[in-house]
């Protein structure tokens, strides 16, 4: 789960990372109220939208004047920014944060991440701030220091000392920036993230360390012990769709292709779309209905795929373990007669109770295409979306 | 010999009077696997299915002679439960559980570590299907009359991809020495690299199948391991064709966020490391068939 920069700087300020004053606004006088605040004469107005990149997408402006507040707040709210970390649908952004200007001396990278090879948390840095760390990697890796964390013992005082020396810092920073670099670490730690990403970090003018950005990720599946980090979600940043199958226990993405899919577990859902892809056709969505089924999941599964009006066949396909054919196509057979499916359906079913499971969908006497194989599955789904497709042209 | 399990293999249910735990034990029990008891702190001394419930995983191992463990505790207590398995002398561990979270997984993984490698346990999972070693045991969720007994040892993250896998095998008269799900999770009790180890040593394994999937460096890993240490043939078939980049299909760990995560680019390294691909998923079964063929 990501959350937005002003809510990141909030956490990391708790732990005695130093952040620039500043404050959220929702509209232009509160824009315009938030820089009285903070003062000074010059400020910058940033779009709180989940992705990086917004500098490059003019989601971030420096204002010398008031004025210019209330211009560059008016210019952000409500607009939906693409950047490339966004996809072309881009986010909306319904608030901006207003932040005193910091005079930067030199621009740093820095962050936490949970390294899959060595099961550790490691801590990447760089002199080379600003830019994205991929890109780094690309043209400059040997300016990148990793340092891993042994989990028993967490960050030790050396290790923060060696990463502030290989981001080139003075001597005198070496104690803010241990303590601003295991305040990090603990707030990863305490908070159950996954990602802690601080682009830049910067040294000011007054040779003062301060995250100028602050990028946090989280780990889903701890969020029961983390109430007020699941409150700190943004439903307004996410797929709507997605949003809706998460509350109903489904695991959905949507894409751009036109074969609406409904599968169990996320290997079989993974492998069904690459069939569909394989056998000439686009998936409109992955979608993992997960063990034990029920009628009632079924058919909301049905009315989420449907609700992509892209969608122009729809493929089930169901290898069931826990869960068992029959009830799988006793929900099928129900979600048909209570939603008044436009487009052809596709349902293949093999595993647990299977016989009973394909008379209940034979017997139904519902104009639904049957399949014993996972390729045949998939060529029939493509086989009905290029007659949909064809009778659609005709029909034109 | 199949691996991990055998029918002698002597096994307690972790969360075994629960709804879950219940469910699936009998499910083990009825596939003839050597279900001994299980573990329910403070329902210690009762019987559940006709057996004994212990406190702890200690009274197991020491009055039931307990040598394997199945997970189904619920998230928040699982890693408590893996590492209790872990001291207590078991074995090897499955653990079921879908939902842990990844700094817990770090503890466990980090708590195994502390045990020199002949005393320590073997975990597969979190959020797996389970092994079977198909007609003698059967420690998992997964519908075990679908598997065959046989020479192919199979290894996945993906439990319904796994059985997909197995279904297309039977249809073609191919049987499994062992299936090992290791789960969808980032950080996993083993990877398919570890599980490679054991078939490469493993007599009745003849060929080994990875079902891999986008995210990762592990696939990758497995096959460079096989490369350099085995013997046997390794057939794989990566899942995620379509998945795009940055988006979470489905397993917390089936995520492209780097380079060389991609199921093409795990692919084309495969490739470049030997190892057979299966070029859709539904050519699984085939795949394997021709592997198998051209050993004779």
């Amino acid at each position: 789960m990501d959350i937005h920069e002003y809510q990141a700087k909030e956490l990391l300020s708790g732990y005695g990372v130093k952040i620039a004053e500043g404050g959220i606004a929702h509209n232009t006088e509160e824009a315009v109220q938030r820089a009285r605040e903070i003062g000074g004469h010059i400020w910058v107005v940033k779009a709180q939208i989940h992705s990086g990149a917004r500098g490059k997408a003019g989601g971030i402006k420096v204002c010398k004047t008031i004025d210019e507040v209330n211009t560059a707040t008016q210019d952000l709210l409500h607009k939906v920014l693409v950047t490339h970390q966004t996809g072309a649908a881009g986010k909306l952004c319904d608030k901006v944060y207003v932040e005193a200007g910091t005079d930067i001396q030199k621009e740093l990278y820095f962050c936490f991440l949970v390294d899959r090879i060595s099961e550790r948390i490691v801590m990447v840095g760089s002199a080379q701030g600003g830019m994205e760390i991929e890109e780094l990697a690309e043209t400059n890796p040997e300016a990148i220091t990793k340092i891993y964390i042994e989990p028993a013992v967490g960050l030790q005082d050396y290790q923060a000392r060696e990463m502030a020396f290989a981001m080139g810092l003075p001597s005198e920073l070496m104690s803010h920036a241990v303590k601003t670099i295991k305040g990090c670490y603990r707030a990863l730690r305490d908070l159950d993230a996954n990602m802690l990403e601080i682009n830049p970090l910067v040294i000011t003018g007054s040779n003062e360390l301060v995250a100028l950005d602050a990028k946090m990720g989280f780990d889903e599946n701890a969020l029961f012990r983390r109430a007020k980090i699941a409150d700190l979600r943004d439903k307004t940043q996410e797929d709507p769709r997605e949003t809706a199958a998460a509350d109903h226990g489904l695991s959905y993405v949507g894409l751009d292709g036109d074969i609406g899919c409904m599968i169990n577990g996320a290997g079989l859902a993974m492998a069904t779309m690459d069939m569909i892809k394989l056998a000439g056709g686009e998936p409109a969505n992955f979608l993992d209905v997960g063990g034990g089924a029920s009628a009632e999941r079924t058919e909301k599964a049905f009315r989420l795929v449907l609700a992509d009006a892209n969608v122009k066949a729809m493929l089930v396909n169901i290898f069931a373990g826990i869960n068992r054919c029959d009830w799988i196509a006793q929900g099928v057979v129900q979600a048909v007669k209570n939603i008044d499916m436009k487009v052809p359906l596709i349902v293949r079913l093999s595993g647990t109770n299977v016989e009973e499971g394909r008379r209940i969908i034979a017997e139904s006497g519902l104009p639904i295409i049957t399949a014993e194989t996972l390729a045949e599955a998939a060529e029939k789904a493509v086989a009905a979306r290029n007659q949909v497709v064809a009778n659609e042209t005709a029909g034109a | 010999m199949a691996i991990f399990i055998n029918e002698t293999t002597r096994i307690i249910v972790q969360g075994f009077t629960g709804k879950i735990g219940t469910f699936h034990a009998q499910d083990m029990i009825n596939y003839g696997s050597n279900v001994i008891g299980g573990v329910t702190p403070g329902k210690g001394g009762q019987t559940h299915l006709d057996r004994p419930v212990f406190n702890t995983v200690k009274e197991a191992v020491d009055q039931g002679g307990a040598e394997a463990s199945i997970i189904f505790v619920p998230p928040a207590f699982a890693a408590d439960s893996i590492m209790e398995a872990a001291d207590a002398g078991i074995k090897y561990c499955v653990a079921i559980t879908d939902g842990i979270p990844t700094q817990d997984m770090m503890t466990v993984k980090n708590f195994l570590r502390r045990f020199p490698k002949e005393k320590r346990m073997v975990l597969t999972g979190p959020n797996c299907a389970g092994t079977i070693s198909p007609e003698r045991s059967m420690l998992g969720i997964m519908p075990g009359h679908i598997y065959m007994r046989g020479n192919v040892g199979v290894v996945g993250r993906s439990g319904t991809l796994g059985y997909e896998a197995a279904d297309q095998m039977k249809r073609l008269g191919i049987g499994i020495s062992t299936s090992v799900g290791i789960g969808g999770d980032p950080i996993n009790g083993s990877s398919h690299r570890d599980i490679f180890e054991h078939f490469e040593q493993d007599d009745e394994t003849k060929v080994v199948l990875m079902i891999g999937e986008i995210g990762g460096p592990q696939e990758v890993d497995a096959g460079l391991f096989a490369k350099a240490n085995m013997k046997k043939p390794v057939i794989a078939y990566i899942a995620g064709l379509t998945a795009p980049e940055g988006r979470r299909m489905g397993h917390a760990g089936a995520i492209i966020s780097s380079a060389g995560e991609s199921a093409a680019e795990k692919v084309a390294m495969l490739k470049d490391l030997g190892v057979t691909i299966c070029p859709t998923p539904s050519a699984m079964g085939e795949t394997v068939a021709k592997v198998l063929a051209g050993l004779k």
